[in-house]
């Protein structure tokens, strides 16, 4: 999803939005995983300016500190796809964003963080902000950069950490035998342990 | 090739064959047992064959392929019902049932857990028996289980080798004057029985993809297909059990993978679709002679849902712990356990170190949740660690299984599971967060997160096994009081769900409930 450079492409290819931005963080475990520092994201159905809004609002909900928006952006893309499979969505999501501007004098991104959440915060129980909120627990958490941002390995896992730091922890003394267990190489001195 | 290719297969009309429905812990090995004796078995498997080879690494991607994620419906006041109101429970729906997705932890119940009624005394409010069989009834069978699976630290089979997990859950134990180790777990440390050994990969709840944690899809299934005598057939929805005049039953209805309905005659029949499924399916079959379903003469099919007591506590550290590498449940401490009245509470609970990805720490860390406070915990991810609570919950006639208002996709009624927590299993959860959070703050944690549980994956107790027939729906050999041909072969059958996790209880009831059933045939009784 991170494509580089910001081309023509990405702006002609759908009849939905762009959301486009700037790593934050030139190092880092997702700089490293990344291209380039810009990044953007088309969208099928939502437009531009409610994927900016979508951001800001999934940061609102789920903020970490130091977290891409370009990880937030995929809370967008889920949101946007689920736009287009369901109306009912895309109404909600929309007529959610207008109620978010409409409290704000009409553009609630211009609004300092404080502020913004001052008007997100009572949506909290409506069905715009937990469509929001369902869709970001998911997202948010289940793709590569987040992974790398909060130190889960994933697929790397695979291949099995039996050589490679399953029990690397050193901070804590390690646990005696026959409780803490044998490596498969490594053999009971007494039977039935 | 399938492992279903070349299995001998059965005539739909050969009423001499055993149909057991479900082919997970207990359906499997049943299977496999009464294939072994030559007895001719068709196992009608709701889910679809998935290998070792197609078990993937992502958490969702797997709770995907493998889950029961029929619909389902829930009432009452746990939390579940408003966390996940249409998954009550987190078991699965493939070849091989739940023995997929298991942690592995193969513990016995406990003597006294056997005598819960006699040993607790009544408890208000709850329906608390004993169960028909002691210990020392299963003991033999436990033997058996535990050499089929190769438990670990049972029978000379060496202890795992414990993770960073572990080794928090250790060293806090250590300071609260608990003992730990890798626990009782039917994973191999090194090769054995036909499987590979543990690479502590950290997906055990996804599938294990070397084989090295038991499970029936790739040891009792095979094992039984090879000896002739069974044929699976997966896709295979049953819809109703059907019964003759003299009220034994002859037939399942099922629907297969194209939707067409099907009717395999039976000799016999042996449900065990978990403890959701399997009262569901006694009360779709509803008849003239049997107005409430099948085996239901009691009014105790569906009554007395256990899921256990459950609950997680994780806690955030200075340094790293990296949790999820390796096995997923890599400690035990048993010193809860024991029924001890003076804690505020009857029964006991084990302790059992747990560990979720990054995906399904965010859906259950604390569901709803949103801001600073449910943000702060993930961004300590990699510098967490786990364990989650499981102990007796309190049978009650009125936590139960019943038909739903909502239909499947074949039009039959989806289950209703309804569940409130009894004031015992709140006493004991706070008791088990109290200690859990405890042995974290005693290795000097940061921050502390007790955990509500999860959907369950240990659903107990709906046809439960009683001396008196007016008290449960099956005697001590899951055969029903009412129906001689009908017998319970999964968790369904506990009558008291007791601390322990359940598989190897489930197993070795079905390795004795083989035993049994052959005899019976012998004599010609069924």
């Amino acid at each position: 999803m991170l494509t580089t450079p910001l081309s023509r492409r990405v702006f002609l290819k759908s009849s939905g939005g762009v959301i486009a931005g700037t790593l934050a963080f030139a190092s880092g475990p997702i700089a490293l995983l990344a291209p380039s520092r810009s990044w953007a994201m088309s969208l099928d159905t939502l437009d531009s300016r409610q994927g900016d809004m979508l951001l800001a609002v999934a940061r609102h909900i789920f903020p970490h500190r130091g977290l891409e928006d370009a990880v937030y952006a995929y809370v967008v893309k889920d949101l946007d796809r689920m736009a287009g499979e369901d109306d009912a969505v895309h109404t909600l999501l929309s007529d959610g964003l207008a109620v978010l501007d409409d409290e704000a004098d009409g553009d609630w991104l211009a609004l300092d963080e404080e502020a913004r959440m001052a008007v997100l915060a009572p949506l909290a129980e409506s069905d715009f902000f937990e469509q929001v909120r369902a869709n970001a627990v998911v997202s948010l958490y289940d793709n590569e950069l987040a992974f790398a941002h909060f130190g889960y390995q994933g697929e790397e896992g695979n291949a099995g950490y039996l050589r490679n730091g399953f029990n690397d922890l050193t901070w804590l003394p390690d646990p005696p035998k026959p409780e803490g267990g044998y490596l498969p190489d490594e053999e009971p001195e007494a039977q039935n342990t | 090739m399938a492992m279903t290719d070349n299995q001998k297969t059965f005539d739909h009309d050969d009423d001499n064959v055993v149909v057991i429905i479900g082919s997970g812990a207990g359906g499997g090995t049943l299977a496999n047992e009464l294939a072994q004796q030559g007895i001719d078995v068709v196992v009608l498997e709701a889910g679809a064959i998935h290998t070792r080879g197609d078990f993937v690494a992502d958490e969702w991607a797997a709770f995907s392929q493998l889950s029961w994620l029929d619909g389902r419906t829930t009432s009452g006041s746990f939390r579940l019902a408003r966390d996940f109101p249409n998954l009550p429970a987190w078991i699965v729906k493939a070849v091989g049932g739940t023995t997929v997705h298991w942690a592995g932890a193969s513990l016995r119940i406990q003597p006294h857990e056997f005598e819960a009624l006699s040993h607790y005394g009544e408890v208000a409010d709850a329906n608390l028996l004993d169960w028909p069989l002691s210990y020392d009834d299963l003991a033999p069978y436990y033997d058996n289980a535990e050499k089929r699976m190769g438990v670990t630290r049972t029978h000379g089979n060496k202890g795992l080798p414990g993770n960073n997990n572990f080794k928090v859950m250790y060293a806090g134990a250590q300071k609260l004057g608990y003992d730990c180790n890798t626990g009782h777990m039917a994973i191999n440390t090194v090769s054995g029985n036909g499987r590979a050994a543990c690479q502590q990969r950290g997906f055990c709840f996804q599938g294990c993809s070397t084989g090295a944690k038991w499970s029936t899809l790739y040891t009792e299934l095979p094992a039984a297909i090879e000896t002739g005598h069974m044929e699976l057939r997966p896709e295979a929805q049953v819809a109703r059990i059907e019964h003759d005049d003299s009220g034994k039953v002859t037939a399942v209805v099922y629907f297969d993978a194209d939707g067409n309905e099907q009717r395999q005659k039976a000799r016999l029949v042996a449900v065990a679709g978990n403890s959701i499924e399997t009262p569901r399916l006694l009360l779709n079959s509803e008849s003239s002679m049997f107005p409430d379903g099948l085996a239901n003469g009691s009014g105790q099919v569906g009554r007395n849902y256990m899921r256990h007591m459950t609950g997680s506590v994780y806690a955030t550290f200075d340094e790293p712990v990296h949790m999820y590498r390796g096995t997923t449940m890599a400690g035990i401490i048993a010193d809860e356990s024991g029924h001890d009245p003076a804690r505020g509470f009857v029964g006991g609970y084990e302790m059992e170190t747990l560990s979720l990805g990054l995906p399904f720490m965010a859906a259950f860390l604390d569901p709803g949740a949103w801001g600073h406070k449910f943000t702060n915990a993930l961004d300590q991810y990699d510098h967490m660690a786990g364990m989650w609570l499981v102990g007796e919950d309190m049978p009650r006639e009125t936590n139960r299984i019943t038909l739903s208002e909502t239909k499947d996709s074949h039009g039959l009624p989806v289950a209703n599971v309804h569940y409130d927590d009894h004031p015992n299993d709140v006493a004991m959860r706070e008791h088990a967060y109290r200690q859990g959070s405890n042995l974290y703050k005693a290795v000097g944690a940061r921050d502390v997160y007790e955990v509500p549980p999860y959907p369950s994956t240990h659903n107990l107790g709906t046809c439960r096994m009683s001396e008196k027939a007016e008290e449960g729906v099956c005697n001590s050999y899951g055969q029903t009081h009412d129906i001689p041909n009908l017998f319970i072969s999964d968790g369904s059958q506990f009558t008291t769900s007791a601390a322990e996790n359940p598989t190897l209880t489930i197993v070795s009831l079905a390795i004795r409930q083989a035993e049994h059933i052959g005899e019976l045939m012998k004599e010609g009784t069924v």
